[in-house]
């Protein structure tokens, strides 16, 4: 790839973000608006030595994601609305089991099938709890064409480096949109691979911490070492127990190697916030018309900043945190009835006025939208 | 033009106009400018109303949907209805010949581009370029070079060129237009 500048759709970007970070297998059942990731994927591995398998159904396909994993290659597949709920139950089978792996997500109007063709951020709360029980997941989400390819990138050194699933999530119009882009020379790109165990090592007890990071290293299916993956919860050897200890040894294990790592997972970009009396907090393709927004309320001389979430979780609970003081309200944008809203709730613990601006109906949500809420909420009494 | 161009090219699915958005964005890229395409669409593949959305910017893209169009091509007349209403008070209309006006809100410029996509060039699945060439003529948001390098890029291999005759005429039926237009 030359640095050129050239047109290109976000499913495309999120395609070359792959095979760049090293994917080489990818299973999938096709689904708008996420189907031009399966045809480019299936047009694209064969070319550089990988798999495409169109498999029977959203569940297989995740299954087929975690066995290419466990066999040491870098996997992905996408979805959207219905098939993503499909991929939970394997998902969290990726979670327990600490198989690396990426899942895209172009989140479409819900719930059910839903709007097929239109835009939605709705899922932000599936993401993070679609599976059952206590798990880690990192999700992240891009508001660019450009994004999407260092995103995808991100998303796979990510799940390499914590042994965790991670979720892109995208909605229609970052996904179907086109727009000016000039990638990287790869050789630029930084690429994370997974801790593999020392291939002489005798007796290999796949779940052992043995590095004190809480990520043990991990083999590759085929090549000598064998173990074994259940998702029941399991000590280190990989085998099932019930002890309490086990039980609460594993859990612990798996959320400190996320939640002991926020510096290096958590990604957000602030802008205007130093003087803001009012942030507006917002992710994905929402992003944008905040920015238009935001933009033209500086013009005006109003005291307007922004915050875009790219790691959506773990949610970045500091970045609201370390607003200064002269922070009156903050307001959330998304394409949702009021998901990460709540979050914000959460961390602002009644030091900032908090507020939605949410937009459920297949459109996104437009700049003079964002610019009247903003006013009603700094003109409160 | 301002620093931020909207382009809405509106008519039935089909048509080839979401193709021709892409192609109007990777002209306006070898000028060296930005651009952002998108599209809506219905769960259909033909027929229904189609729409695609063209913005150009001598800087970065922000809100990447047309807000108020600066330009407009309807090829029919169902979308003209449609769409007629949202456009900038010094924005440009251009329609085909076949669709009846009302009430010119703007600058209107109606021109036989399915027609001559039927007749001239000889097919009429090449309105969409024939299209291009118009409003490139009309309104000058993209060089002549650029378009011309961005459809030969696109089209399917041994349609070159067809499409660049296609090009050619709709040039040739803006600046007509755009000539008579001066001497009036």
């Amino acid at each position: 790839m030359n640095s050129k500048a050239i047109l290109m759709q976000g499913n495309e970007a999120c395609v070359e973000g792959a095979i760049a970070a090293g994917m080489r297998f990818y299973a999938g059942y096709p689904i708008t608006p996420s189907t031009e990731i399966a045809e480019l994927s299936a047009e694209k591995l064969p070319k550089v030595g990988g798999k495409f398998i169109q498999m029977e159904d959203e569940i297989a396909s995740m299954g087929a994601v975690i066995g290419a994993s466990l066999a040491g290659l870098k996997a992905m597949t996408a979805t959207s609305g219905p098939g993503f709920s499909l991929k939970q139950e394997n998902i969290g089978f990726a979670c327990l089991t600490e198989v690396p792996c990426v899942i895209v997500n172009v989140q479409r109007g819900g719930p059910s099938t839903g709007l097929p063709t239109l835009p939605a951020q709705g899922d932000v709360m599936q993401a993070r709890w679609g599976t059952h029980g206590d798990h880690p997941i990192i999700v992240v989400s891009p508001s660019y064409v450009k994004e999407v390819y260092e995103l995808t990138i991100r998303a796979f050194n990510l799940s390499e480096k914590y042994r965790v699933p991670c979720i892109l999530l995208m909605d229609e119009v970052v996904a179907h949109m086109r727009e000016k882009v000039e990638l990287p020379d790869p050789s630029s790109i930084k690429i994370i691979n997974r801790k593999k165990p020392d291939p002489t090592i005798k007796e290999y007890e796949p779940y052992k911490d043995c590095d004190g990071d809480g990520i043990p290293p991990m083999a590759n299916f085929g090549e000598g070492i064998p173990f074994h993956v259940t998702g029941l919860i399991h000590d280190i050897t990989g085998f099932p127990s019930t002890s309490a200890t086990v039980t609460e040894a594993l859990i612990t294990r798996l959320m400190k190697k996320i939640y002991d790592n926020l510096d290096d997972i958590l990604d957000y970009e602030s802008i205007f916030t130093n003087d803001a009396d009012t942030v507006i907090i917002s992710f994905g393709s929402t992003a944008r018309s905040v920015m238009r927004a935001v933009q033209i309320m500086r013009r005006e001389g109003q005291k307007i900043g922004m915050l875009r979430l790219k790691t959506i979780w773990p949610f970045a609970h500091r970045a609201i945190q370390e607003l200064s003081s002269q922070v009156k309200n903050l307001i959330v944008a998304e394409m949702n009835f009021g998901q990460l809203v709540e979050m914000v709730k959460a961390s602002a613990e009644g030091r900032f006025y908090v507020a939605g601006i949410n937009k459920f109906n297949g459109e996104l949500i437009a700049p003079n939208e964002i610019i009247s809420r903003t006013r009603e909420v700094r003109s409160r009494a | 033009m301002g620093e931020r161009t909207e382009i809405r090219l509106s008519g039935s699915g089909g048509q080839g106009l979401i193709l021709a958005g892409i192609i109007l964005a990777e002209a306006a890229i070898l000028d060296g400018k930005n651009a952002v395409q998108s599209q809506s669409y219905g769960p259909e593949a033909r027929g229904g109303a189609s729409r695609a959305e063209v913005i150009i910017s001598d800087s970065p893209i922000d809100y990447p949907k047309v807000m108020q169009p600066d330009i407009l091509l309807t090829l029919t007349e169902e979308a003209f209805v449609k769409y007629k209403d949202n456009i900038k008070s010094n924005g440009i209309i251009i329609i085909d010949s076949s669709i009846r006006k009302s009430e010119p809100p703007v600058k209107i410029v109606s021109l036989p581009i399915i027609e001559t996509a039927n007749k001239s060039v000889g097919k009429v699945i090449v309105a969409n370029i024939v299209s291009l060439g118009a409003l490139i003529a009309v309104t000058k948001i993209v060089s002549k070079k650029s378009i011309e390098e961005a459809v030969m890029d696109r089209v399917p291999k041994g349609t070159e060129e067809l499409n660049r005759k296609a090009l050619y005429a709709g040039f040739e039926l803006g600046e007509f237009q755009q000539k008579q237009y001066k001497n009036k």
